[in-house]
């Protein structure tokens, strides 16, 4: 496959051509804020809205991750257009995460903190009303506990549950009332899901915790 | 015989059969009735029973032709008479009656029935004509020329007006000629966008593969938004063709309909045209001797708002949740299955067979030199005529709302349009003398949308029309990207509060920071627009939201919270007691003075004693913040 020279940051970066923006800057160590992106999917999500970038010529910032790299491509991973749209979407997303990082199993290994500390936004938001999803905890299943409040939507649970697991995991509602749940809608005990982990080993967040890590 | 010459004649003989058909029902009267779904909604299917019973009765020789929408909505049920000596005459808001009458005094005798006429179709000195009112001097009918003229069930009278000479024209041209007749016409999508629709078909036919598609999209899912519905009810063909020419420019064999579920009658009506078409040869393998292969099937969409949206349309065609990809890629380049595929609105189809037929300067004759042809509005809300009218691009908003829709019922001031459905927004008095397009309407801050056009009255709050439209798409959003699924709640919550009397300082500044964010960060069209209700009623109507945060005051007295109901003491007529039985609650008592007296505690704000208080009092007001009522009592 034909190589490509870019800038990212300044930094002169070698790609193979077509690779998708976000993935040639996080091999060559460079951060953008990222949720719900997997290497290689067909049609990526673009869902989460922090990958954001601005490339030289474009009349405004776009998606890393849906971005395939060009010859000369110069991109900045920040600007003030930028870091505003990533902290609204970020903002957003923690005004409707149940935040309890003290007893979180994820705390220090979350990405919403890594987000956080990279681009220092505070975790508390001010600015927006806190939206609560009335959802139980699922902890119907011997291996997995499930806090749909947590959850951020990303998907990558579902991707792999389908790649690795028993794809029972889907998404399901409209709007705001979108979650993650089991095919036909019964706790995941019921499900058929083998308990195998690659879920929560995959889940950005504390929404879907293995139980043997719990203690 | 060369290529053309054998579409030539091909299709001469196909004319030649439609037009003897078609004159041979003018050889005696002839009633259409208008039996779109808003003439059935307004009882069109009995006033075609009475006609057909009465004509049976009477014994007279008549033709009796269901026809789709002419555009006349507010007059439904409509019909409309040729009678051999006598002009073509349209009559409104018919009734069982007034149908029996028209076969019977005017077919039986000849009384044409002239008070019930609501126009004649062509100028003559008996009946004035639909151009010789202000209305008929502003429209100008191109893609709705035949609606409600011809029998949308038979493809002979679209061919008898013309119809499917476009598509012959064009086999027997290159589809390049084609292509750059469509780009010089300067067409734009009236899917909303206004996206040129030449360039569009250029990336599809330049597009790499064997394999492309077309695809109509007849989603329409805008609140309030019918014409798409109106024009396949009415005319399909004219749309078939339309899609066949789409088909050959760009390369495609195939072509689909994408129709919501809720639209039968246009699933129908589009199924039989395409049955239709297949028989006469003008769809399928070697149409009309060209050599070109092309067909067309229906794909019935499960309804949801955002299946318009063209990748979400195409989700749902593969057999996939309909939820919105990222583009780039476009559809017109890798569509349906990977395929290049162009997706047009129906409207955009329509023009489609006029521009070939009479050429690219023509349609550029009409409209704006950034915006030719015309624009499709369905008028709706505080408004005297609503339904649909096509007008050309460039006219004002006045002469739409006051000539076109004959203004504003009741006497009261008008406040604002909103055009362009969700995505669109809402225009004040000044922008009235301003000629719309697609460029003036964004500048502007609203879109044109799919044409939806609601007039608003000065009984209309603004900050509630920003929130019923944000509540519309908050829940229309798909939730898969998180500034359309959690930015739009956001601000819905803090609308919500505001028309409640519970907004803060700050909250315009932060909806306005929210909705810029949105739409800039939105994976598609749907959270791209959906701010901007919000953004423009607060660009102009800012002081309407700051007198609900600042003083608990809806200016408009539309917001519950922020109102309380009053009866002023001088005015009330004491020894009436319409109000007090009018009261669901029994809030209203009679004071020592034997004046009535509202519990403000009790009152459930349901406006009845408003209603019901005799129009020569008119004692009960409404008063905001509802704190007044105590000053007035003092
Ligand atoms: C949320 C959303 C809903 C849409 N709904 C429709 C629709 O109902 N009908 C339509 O023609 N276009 C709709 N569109 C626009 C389509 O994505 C697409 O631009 C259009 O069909 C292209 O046709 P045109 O070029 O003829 O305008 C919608 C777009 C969005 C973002
Ligand atoms: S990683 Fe690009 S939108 Fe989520």
């Amino acid at each position: 496959m034909k190589t490509v020279t870019l800038t990212i940051d300044g930094r002169t970066i070698k790609a193979r051509e077509g690779e998708k923006l976000l993935w040639v800057a996080l091999e060559n160590g460079i951060y953008i804020p990222n949720l719900c992106a997997i290497p290689g999917v067909k049609h990526p999500a673009a869902a989460c809205r922090l990958c954001f970038v601005e490339i030289e010529g474009y009349p405004r910032p776009v998606t890393a991750c849906t971005e395939p790299v060009v010859e000369g491509m110069v991109v900045s991973t920040r600007s003030p257009r930028v870091d505003r749209l990533v902290q609204t979407a970020f903002e957003l997303l923690l005004s409707n995460h149940q935040q309890d990082c003290a007893n979180c199993p994820r705390n220090r290994s979350c990405e919403l903190q890594r987000i956080a500390r990279e681009r220092r936004i505070p975790l508390r938001v001010k600015r927006l009303r806190k939206l609560e999803r009335e959802l139980p905890v699922d902890d119907s299943s011997p291996a997995l506990r499930y806090d749909p409040r947590k959850c951020v939507l990303c998907g990558k649970c579902v991707w792999v549950c389908r790649e690795k697991g028993t794809g029972v995991l889907g998404f399901a509602g409209r709007g705001f009332g979108r979650r993650i749940t089991t095919f036909g809608d019964v706790p995941l005990g019921q499900s058929g899901c083998n308990g195998c982990g690659e879920c929560a080993r995959i889940c950005p967040v504390g929404a879907l915790v293995e139980k043997k890590a719990d203690i | 015989m060369s290529r053309d010459k054998v579409i030539k004649e091909n299709f001469t003989k196909l004319q030649q059969k439609s037009r003897a058909a078609w004159e041979s029902l003018r050889e005696r009267p002839l009633i259409l009735v208008g039996t779109a779904t808003c003439g059935r909604a307004a009882g069109a299917l009995e006033i075609l029973k009475v006609i057909k019973e009465e004509l049976a009765k009477s014994g007279l020789e008549a033709s009796v032709l269901e026809v789709g929408c002419m555009g006349h909505c507010y007059a439904e049920p409509l019909v409309t008479v040729y009678k051999p000596g006598f002009p073509p005459i349209c009559y409104g808001y018919v009734t069982e009656g007034i149908a029996a009458r028209l076969v019977q005094d005017f077919l039986g005798g000849d009384d044409p029935c002239l008070e019930f006429a609501l126009a004649a179709l062509e100028a003559n000195d008996m009946v004035p004509a639909f151009t010789d009112f202000p209305r008929g001097m502003i429209e100008k009918n191109i893609i709705l020329d035949k609606c409600g003229l011809i029998d949308p069930e038979n493809i002979e009278h679209y061919i008898a007006l013309g119809g499917y000479a476009a598509l012959a024209g064009a086999l027997g041209r290159d589809p390049g000629q084609v292509l750059e007749e469509i780009k010089a016409s300067g067409l734009r999508g009236r899917g909303g966008a206004g996206f040129p629709t030449g360039r569009k078909w250029e990336t599809c036919r330049l597009a790499p593969g064997e394999e492309k598609y077309v695809i109509c999209n007849a989603d329409e899912g805008d609140p309030g938004a019918f014409m798409d519905r109106a024009i396949l009810e009415s005319n399909p063909h004219q749309v078939l063709e339309g899609l066949a020419i789409a088909a050959y420019t760009v390369g495609a064999r195939q072509g689909y309909f994408y129709i919501r579920a809720e639209y039968p009658l246009a699933v129908a009506r589009v199924k039989k045209a395409i049955e239709q078409a297949r028989q006469a040869g003008l769809l399928g393998t070697n149409i009309l001797g060209s050599g070109f292969d092309f067909d067309v099937d229906v794909f019935q969409g499960s309804g949801a708002f955002v299946c318009g949206e063209e990748t979400a349309l195409i989700a749902s065609m593969e057999g996939e949740p309909g939820l919105p990809r990222h583009r780039p890629p476009f559809p017109a380049t890798a569509g349906l299955r990977g395929k290049p595929t162009v997706i047009n609105n129906v409207k955009t189809l329509s023009y489609v067979p006029h521009i070939v037929e009479r050429g690219a300067r023509w349609l550029r004759e009409t409209g704006t030199d950034g915006s030719p042809g015309t624009a499709v509005f369905a008028l709706a809300g505080k408004v005297i005529n609503t339904g649909l009218a096509e007008v050309p691009m460039g006219t004002t908003l006045r002469e739409v709302v006051y000539d076109v829709g004959s203004g504003i019922p009741g006497g009261k001031a008008f406040k604002a349009v909103q055009i362009g459905g969700p995505s669109g927004g809402c225009l004040p008095e000044s922008a009235l003398d301003m000629p719309i397009d697609f460029d003036s309407l964004s500048q502007a801050g609203a879109m044109m949308g799919s044409g939806g056009m609601v007039i608003l009255d000065e009984d209309d709050c603004m900050v509630e029309i920003a929130r019923f439209f944000l509540d519309f798409t908050q829940k229309e959003s798909c939730g898969k990207c998180t500034m359309c699924r959690l930015g739009t709640r956001q601000m819905l919550d803090i609308l919500e509060a505001i028309t409640r009397g519970q907004g803060k300082p700050g909250d315009i500044e932060l909806l306005l920071e929210l909705a810029e964010d949105v739409k800039a960060g939105s994976l598609c069209g749907l959270g791209k627009t959906a701010p901007n209700p919000v953004l423009s009623t607060i660009r102009y109507f800012r002081d309407e939201y700051e007198a609900h945060i600042k003083e608990r005051r809806c200016p408009a007295l539309m917001c519950q919270s922020l109102i309380a109901y009053y009866i002023l003491p001088e005015k009330c007529e004491r020894s009436c007691d319409a109000c007090v039985g009018s009261c669901p609650v029994e809030a209203i008592y009679t004071n020592e003075d034997r004046i009535k007296v509202i519990d403000q505690q009790k009152c459930v704000k349901c406006a009845s004693c408003l209603e019901a208080c005799p129009p020569q009092y008119k004692a009960v007001i409404k008063l905001s913040p509802p704190e007044l009522v105590n000053e007035m009592g003092a």
